[in-house]
């Protein structure tokens, strides 16, 4: 089942200077929640910040507080933990070259020490399932390495991956962006699926795919929170100007 | 909204484990990234300790010699173990006489061989010919001075020599027997030897002039010769010149071949064909048969002077390369 | 609008004869330089095969040498204590080079890392035989006699900076959204590195040991005064031990034709080693990494 995530006050920098101003913002357990908004502002840096994925470039810092269910993010416990919590989807799909479908999908597990073979095959096979990939990998799961596949199946390849360790929640940064429309439906159906047992938020430059998959959606402009509601609202009567100015494509 | 196939309800809680938590142990990460840090640490700061260490022994172990000869040492031509008397200048006049006769033959090869694989050999013959000029740099010094003794000497003894002495004896650079051996063997085989080094630093440098140049002064009705000049090798003559003074440290430091061919005598002579030493070759011949603390510190000083200057000529080297490559690693030449 | 049609055609006179020559000269001129270039390098290889070639059967990969003015013996010792060398080299050249070329990759984007960087590149330019004299004065010295730890010590302190470099480029070619996924799956830095990272370049990184090696198996001046040779068998790590270079130069400088028909034959075998490692390397790097993968 998927958690609720709380973030108040978050504010991030890289350096000197700041990418995200006081955010604060309440995401619902078991829905989808689209993060939209032009480049720059700063919608990608508030996803990474989520699972302090943010920290790994040199120089970023971030400050305030993140709940992930009952999980305080910035408090406690290291990042490495945190992110064994959360899974992460990155925009261009990135499966361990070195590795066959199997191993990639068990990375996660094994990595992090878990050894039962008989459960990992379970694992895998489960994940790849929730994925949508398993019917087409079954057979060559151990013989094929993970950057042989399409660029669609690769990324859902990652989702396998992410799902392996069964977060709470999915962070998707742009996850259909380098894909062709096919495997951009498919994984918009697949999302739509996962919804039942996870918390999902998808940060997305494209605002159909926001009104298809997400029932929330947050309105970011120049590292600030603008708008945040029910998807249908934002997009046919937003509250602030810009959010609707960004929606009728004046800018942006 | 409907899916594709109704994803099987999946089996998520298994049993009552819907966390990862139980999963996954949390590993003491803290503590072994830190580990880890130190350990890679530990393996850099070495490297530094090298070179520490190398600087460290060179000089203490010659502080005897220099005590006993300061300046001098380098100044004066008497190498006599028996009197514990030590002048080095027949090393440094060798080595630098065969280090510039090498230079002067290998440089325009090197660089003929670079302009022709870069800019004029059809495409299919590119790999190959840059793989067998690699292919040199891959042979071992020793087997470089085999062959030097078997066939160059010989060579040189009877064909080469007599007739440069006939033709250039004027010059005074060819005078005295012909014994093949001696300061022209080491040269030519120090020119082979150094010729894939600068060969491929100046096929680097001349490959990362953009093509916009070489674009630019074809378009201006050049030949391929002009385009050539103008277009690549003068953009990239610091590189070119950094490539030469790494083949030059290259020669400075070559010990073997030399040592087979060079004949082995500490004197200075103006003829190319007579016998020479070098600071490599000194230290070769030797160290190991040196008995007495002031011969060993003496032969330790050579070693320590030949230190410093490559060091420092390669760093003027790498320095050249890098203002036209831009700081891309630099590769270790085999 | 002006008038084109009273335009003289143009009249550059055609380019001068003086320039053509000198174009089609200096195509001459590179050609002679690759051809002057080549023909050393076919004659080494040819002398060679044709001067050590009758000289290697089996009595010379088994034998030791025999006493001067006898006819027969071997190389087996040398090639031998080469190996034993190269062995206790790699023990302590192999991890430090690796480890160092991690510590630059992965940690090392800073001041010292440029300084150690900058180290490694001048550790690889100092003579090999001053890098012997060392050698001699940690522990040759303190041991009072030659040994082969001496002459591994030798060849680890060359070994090391070219493996570190060959092992920082590979590591930074691994793209970084690879580190990224294994962080995002809540993967440890350490365990990144090791498991993800070193594991992506492991062909490129044994590319490099494999060069590393091949640079040092024909090295002979840092042992002339460190392992020193040996005319007999030894595996002790704290006596003198023949290598296969040494004993080329020692029957190289000798008197003894005999000897000289070895020192052929042994040169054969450590040229066919060296380029067979070299060659093979070469062939293994443009094949790509593993199935399917890029």
């Amino acid at each position: 089942m998927g958690v609720g995530i709380q973030v108040e006050k978050l504010n991030a920098w890289f350096g000197k200077t700041q990418a995200l101003r006081d955010i604060n913002i309440t995401m619902a357990a078991n829905h989808c929640t689209a993060v939209i908004g032009p480049s720059g502002c700063g919608k990608s840096t508030f996803v990474r910040c989520l699972n302090r994925m943010h920290e790994t470039i040199p120089e970023a810092h971030a400050t305030g507080r993140v709940r992930i269910g009952d999980l305080d993010v910035y408090n406690g416990t290291s990042a490495t933990s945190i992110r064994r919590r959360i899974g992460m989807v990155f925009q261009k799909p990135n499966p361990f070259p070195t590795m066959s479908i199997y191993d990639n999908v068990a990375a996660g597990l094994k990595l992090n020490g878990f050894r039962d073979r008989k459960q990992l095959d379970e694992i895998v096979e489960r994940s790849l399932k929730l994925s949508a990939l398993w019917e087409e990998v079954k057979d060559t799961l151990k013989k094929k390495s993970g950057a042989s596949l399409s660029g669609g199946q690769q990324q859902r390849l990652c989702i396998a991956r992410a799902l392996a360790v069964q977060p709470e929640v999915l962070l998707m940064d742009e996850p259909c962006s380098a894909l062709d429309p096919i495997s951009t439906g498919k994984i918009e159906e697949l999302i739509f699926q996962l919804k039942e047992h996870f918390t999902i938020v998808i940060v997305t430059h494209n605002m159909q795919q926001a009104s298809r998959v997400a029932e929330f959606t947050g309105f970011f402009l120049l590292g600030e929170l603008i708008e945040f509601d029910k998807t249908e609202k934002i997009f046919t009567t937003p509250s602030d100007k810009r959010t609707e100015d960004y929606i009728t494509g004046r800018f942006g | 909204m409907s899916g594709p196939q109704p994803v099987a309800k999946p089996e998520l809680a298994v049993a009552a484990n819907a966390q990862s938590g139980p999963l996954i142990r949390s590993g003491h990460n803290r503590f072994a990234d830190t580990i880890f840090y130190v350990a890679m640490l530990a393996c850099g700061v070495c490297v530094l300790a090298l070179v520490c260490l190398i600087v460290y022994e060179l000089s203490s172990k010659s502080s005897l010699s220099w005590h006993a000869f300061g300046w001098k040492f380098f100044f004066q031509s008497d190498w006599d173990p028996v009197n514990d008397q030590y002048g080095a200048l027949p090393f440094v006049y060798g080595t630098i006489i065969s280090s510039i006769l090498a230079l002067l033959i290998a440089v325009p090869l090197a660089v003929g061989v670079a302009v022709f694989i870069t800019e004029m050999s059809p495409p299919w013959m590119r790999g190959p010919l840059a793989f067998t000029t690699e292919l040199l740099a891959a042979i071992p010094s020793v087997i470089y001075g085999l062959w030097a003794i078997f066939v160059l000497v010989p060579l040189l003894r009877l064909y080469v020599q007599p007739w440069l002495a006939r033709y250039f004896g004027w010059t005074g650079l060819f005078s005295g027997p012909p014994f093949g051996i001696g300061m022209l063997a080491a040269g030519i085989i120090l020119a082979i030897m150094v010729v894939p080094i600068i060969s491929a630093i100046t096929r680097e440098v001349m490959t990362a002039v953009p093509q916009q140049q070489r674009e630019a002064v074809l378009a201006l009705g050049a030949t391929r010769w002009e385009m050539i000049r103008t277009g690549v090798l003068r953009n990239a003559r610091a590189g070119i010149m950094g490539g030469i003074i790494l083949g030059l440290g290259r020669a400075l430091g070559e010990t073997m071949a030399v040592t087979m061919v060079i004949g082995n005598r500490p004197e200075i002579s103006k003829s190319l064909f007579a016998p020479g030493y070098t600071m490599a070759s000194v230290l070769a011949n030797e160290f190991s048969e040196a008995s007495g603390d002031l011969y060993l510190s003496a032969l330790v000083e050579v070693g320590l002077a030949l230190f410093l200057v490559t060091i420092i000529v390669n760093i003027i080297a790498q320095f050249l390369v890098w203002t036209v490559t831009r700081g891309t690693p630099a590769r270790g030449h085999a | 609008m002006p008038d084109t049609t009273t335009l003289p055609a143009a009249t550059l006179p055609p380019i001068s004869l003086r320039r053509t020559v000198t174009n089609a000269m200096a195509t001459g001129c590179a050609v002679g330089a690759v051809v002057l270039v080549l023909a050393p390098l076919g004659a080494i290889f040819g002398y060679l095969v044709y001067k050590g070639i009758g000289s290697i059967n089996w009595a010379f990969l088994t034998e030791t040498p025999k006493p001067v003015g006898e006819a027969g013996g071997g190389m087996a010792n040398a090639i031998a204590g080469t190996g034993l060398i190269l062995l206790i080299a790699s023990i302590a050249g192999v991890p430090i080079g690796i480890g160092a070329g991690i510590y630059l990759a992965e940690y090392g984007r800073n001041r010292f890392g440029d300084l150690v960087r900058f180290t490694a590149d001048v550790l690889n330019g100092v003579p090999s035989i001053v890098i012997g004299i060392v050698a001699y004065a940690i522990v040759v010295l303190t041991q009072k006699h030659f040994s082969a730890l001496a002459g591994g010590v030798a060849l680890a302190i060359m070994m090391i900076p070219t493996i570190t470099r060959a092992t920082e480029e590979m590591l930074l070619l691994v793209p970084n959204m690879v580190r990224e996924a294994a962080y995002g799956l809540g993967v440890s830095r350490w365990r990144t590195t090791l498991s993800i990272t070193l594991r992506t370049a492991t062909s490129g990184v044994i590319t490099g040991v494999m060069l590393a090696f091949a640079r040092v198996a024909g090295e002979t001046a840092p042992l002339l005064f460190t392992a020193f040779g040996n005319q007999f068998w030894n595996w002790r790590l704290n006596q003198p031990t023949a290598a296969l270079s040494l004993q080329i130069f020692n029957y190289a400088i000798s008197p003894f034709d005999e000897w000289h028909r070895q020192a052929w034959a042994g040169a054969l075998i450590l040229i066919v080693l060296i380029v067979g490692a070299v060659s093979a390397v070469r062939i293994a790097a443009s094949r790509g990494t593993l199935k399917g993968a890029n």
